[in-house]
């Protein structure tokens, strides 16, 4: 059974992991990624490579105000047209304005997860356009009809077999195990699309502030076809994907390559100026950029700069071992996976919305090993459990006790009267167990639902302690 | 990787951290602790005012509450530590001090305590864990023990990415005459996560599953591991599945035959006529330090 993104976290959750495949599906293939990421960082000095792209990303984030505003100049000069959307729906707003100005019937899409943020292909739909994914994750993802479920790999969740009955039921392809034959098909098919398409729209992976200069990084040419072709070409960019210079963009191509996919350079890196001139063979006749807050400048503001550092690799997911068991729908949002977690709960109008993130995960920190900026993932989740307490976003059952917890914790004596009660509570309950508890009651419950747990011990370290003192064994005996 | 940290005079006496959850749960583990940090020839003193070091709350959102408590365990272990009555303090858990060297300067600093900051960093900068103090403090290299079957070492996660101590207990364990051998899948969470393990049990269950494929794929008998809290988690899940293995802390591995307490567990290995010697011999850490 598929799992339902709209519904509760929990239902989510338990739709994942009752899924036969799905956590072995994830394990190889995110296994496969991460021993790429890490070959490819081996052949160079990887940790130089982290710390120079961090040291770029914090400047470009300290100077994000000038940066983007030379940017929009250098676009601007360029001739192109750049908009300033401080949420979705005015995003949204601005890109169909385009189209109808236009006169546009079809869009061809490049994989762009700012595009998935804000919904513009439900939006543009509603008006009456066509959009059409053509990167192969994201037309597999819109012909299922889901979202995609890691931020570089779409359908990592699904197998051959599932892409295959896709096809046959919407292409009407016959049953194939050949993925190299299911990519044909899809491109014959998205050949068409690109050629009768009115406008392309593709995201950002880097800007070059000094230039102005927009940046696609791709495998399949998609990119290049979406950028070029169409009549108009617009890309959405998250603020923060702005970089200073050339130099700075070939510092995050590097980074994003190896992280991602393990290779040295991905096979197309498009770049747009502008509109295309008079004696270019090629490109839009109009460009836009569409600069996307939605959140971002509030992250800032709010003390989570530090995931505004984030180049959407998807390194993070690959080592997460929440992830490999849930799969990138349980998160129920565009993000999923680690940096999921932090960036889902911070977009929202509301973190309480989200608050079930910042807690699916056990902080154990090999996302922050693995990421190519050194984001403190587990630390950024730990400041929003902090908000959300400081909130009120949480049961106040949880509160007292936890406050009840501490009272206890910082007196020796109701500490050892304590552990006395819970001692002689789980030594009862470990008898009627055979030795070990079956059945805690709630909130534990959810403990012994899987796990059996030993009863407290019958002397206390602390006891045995007072008794090696005064007798100079632990047993007691002379 | 960071330097490893030691201290700038060999230690004689040691404060025993011993963990709430040791204390009340796995007494044996302290008395192992107790034992090994014995038979190295330091005196361990047992500070009693100490409780849990706040982590639950700290770990979940309630700072104000992990603030108090970190309070607490400064207000036990700082004294010992100005007076010199200890050169360091050891814990059986990775997690216990992580919090206690790591995070509570963090929490101390974000609420204003700044006199209290600096005792937290003071005492953080002589503040080990168990193996991390014998291997990268005392020198010692091998620990001579038994283990009736195969082992094979879990890396418990904020022992490993926080304080980054990795190959201290591992050296240990394939040092000492056990039959070690590593796993794949070494790295990877186990799924206990504190409070994780119960308000996402179903993940932190399906997680615990994979990590029980590893050490069954090992070949292993018992994966031995530096902290009780995954221990717990991933004992449960063997015994509640009846599976063939068993979830150990290192200090009772180490410290094994030699368990004073007499209660050692029905696996503990039958003791080795070279150690069956019921007055303890102190020996001093130098003694031992030799390979």
């Amino acid at each position: 059974m598929p799992v339902d993104v709209a519904a509760h976290f929990k239902t989510r959750v338990r739709q994942a992991v009752s899924d036969p495949d799905l956590a072995d599906t994830l394990t190889r293939a995110t296994i496969s990624l991460k021993v790429k990421r890490d070959v490819s960082y081996a052949e160079l000095e990887g940790q130089r490579l982290r710390d120079e792209t961090r040291a770029m990303k914090t400047y470009a984030l300290r100077h994000l105000p000038a940066l983007l505003e030379q940017f929009e100049r250098n676009v601007q000069q360029n001739g192109g047209h750049v908009h300033w959307a401080e949420d979705a729906a005015e995003a949204n707003r601005i890109i169909e304005d385009i189209a109808a100005r236009r006169d546009v019937r079809k869009v061809v899409k490049s994989k762009s997860m700012a595009t998935e943020e804000i919904h513009l292909n439900r939006h543009l739909e509603a008006a009456g356009l066509t959009c059409i994914e053509t990167d192969l994750g994201e037309y597999i993802i819109q012909l299922a009809q889901e979202i995609p479920s890691h931020i570089v790999a779409p359908v990592i969740h699904k197998r051959v077999r599932d892409i295959s009955a896709l096809f046959e039921r919407h292409l009407d392809m016959p049953r194939t195990m050949d993925p190299q034959a299911l990519c044909a098909q899809a491109r014959s098919v998205l050949r068409q699309e690109f050629l009768t398409a009115d406008m392309g729209v593709s995201g950002c992976n880097f800007a070059i502030a000094d230039t102005g200069t927009v940046c696609i990084v791709t495998n399949e040419g998609n990119g290049r076809m979406v950028s070029t072709l169409p009549r108009v070409y617009v890309a959405v960019m998250g603020i923060e994907k702005i970089v200073p210079s050339a130099p700075d963009a070939f510092l995050q191509y590097q980074a994003l390559a190896r992280s991602a996919t393990g290779q040295k350079f991905t096979v197309y890196l498009s770049m747009t100026n502008g509109p295309r001139r008079r004696d270019d063979v090629d490109g839009p006749e109009e460009f836009h950029v569409v600069l996307l807050d939605n959140g971002r400048s509030r992250m800032l503001a709010d003390g989570y700069g530090e995931s505004l550092m984030c180049i959407r690799c998807g390194a993070c997911l690959n080592v997460c071992p929440v992830y490999r068991q849930i799969s990138g729908h349980a998160y129920g949002s565009t993000y999923s996976g680690p940096i999921g977690a932090v960036i889902s709960p911070l977009l929202a109008a509301d973190m309480a919305q989200a608050k079930e993130l910042p807690y699916a995960s056990t902080l154990c920190g090999a996302c922050r090993d693995a990421c190519p900026v050194q984001i403190d993932l587990p630390g950024q989740l730990l400041s929003l459990r902090r908000d959300l307490v400081a909130n009120r976003s949480l049961p106040w059952s949880e509160r007292k006790s936890m406050q009840g917890f501490a009272g206890v914790m910082q007196k020796e004596t109701a500490y050892a009267r304590w552990g006395g009660l819970a001692g002689a509570g789980t030594r009862a309950a470990a008898k009627l167990g055979g030795g070990a508890i079956r059945r805690l009651p709630a909130p534990l419950h959810h403990w012994t639902k899987s796990r059996d747990m030993p009863p407290f011990a019958s002397q206390s370290f602390r006891q045995l302690w007072a008794r090696r003192a005064r007798t100079g064994r632990w047993d007691g005996q002379a | 990787m960071a330097p490893a940290k030691t201290l700038p005079r060999p230690p004689t006496k040691v404060a025993l951290f011993v963990t709430c959850m040791v204390d009340m749960m796995y007494p044996r583990v302290g008395i192992a602790a107790v034992e090994l940090l014995e038979r190295c020839g330091l005196e361990v003193v047992f500070p009693e005012g100490q409780t849990c070091c706040g982590q639950p709350a700290f770990n979940a959102g309630y700072r104000a509450e992990a603030v108090q408590m970190a309070e607490h365990f400064l207000d036990v272990f700082y004294p010992l530590a100005e007076q010199g009555a200890v050169d360091a303090i050891v814990a059986p858990s990775g997690s216990c001090s992580t919090m206690t060297r790591h995070f509570y300067a963090q929490i101390l600093a974000e609420a204003g305590r700044s006199a209290r900051r600096e005792q937290a960093q003071r005492l953080a900068a002589i503040t080990f864990e168990l193996t991390e103090f014998l291997v990268d403090v005392l020198r010692v290299r091998r620990l001579p023990c038994r283990y009736p079957g195969k082992v094979t070492y879990h890396a418990c996660c904020h022992l490993l990415r926080e304080m980054q101590v990795d190959a201290q207990p591992r050296q240990l364990l394939a040092n000492s005459g056990l039959d070690f051998v590593e796993m794949e899948g070494r790295e990877e969470c186990c799924g206990f996560g504190g409070l994780f393990a119960v308000k996402n049990e179903p993940i932190s269950t399906a997680m615990g599953n994979a990590k029980l494929d590893y050490i069954e794929a090992s070949g292993a008998d018992a994966a031995v591991m530096c902290d009780v809290s995954c221990m717990t988690h991933l004992q449960g899940l063997m015994q509640r599945q009846g599976r063939n293995c068993r979830a150990v802390h290192i200090a009772e591995v180490l410290a094994s035959p030699a368990d004073a307490a007499g209660n050692a567990g029905p696996d503990a290995a039958p003791e080795p006529a070279a150690d069956a010697d019921d007055a303890p011999r102190p020996r001093r850490w130098q003694d031992i330090a030799a390979d």
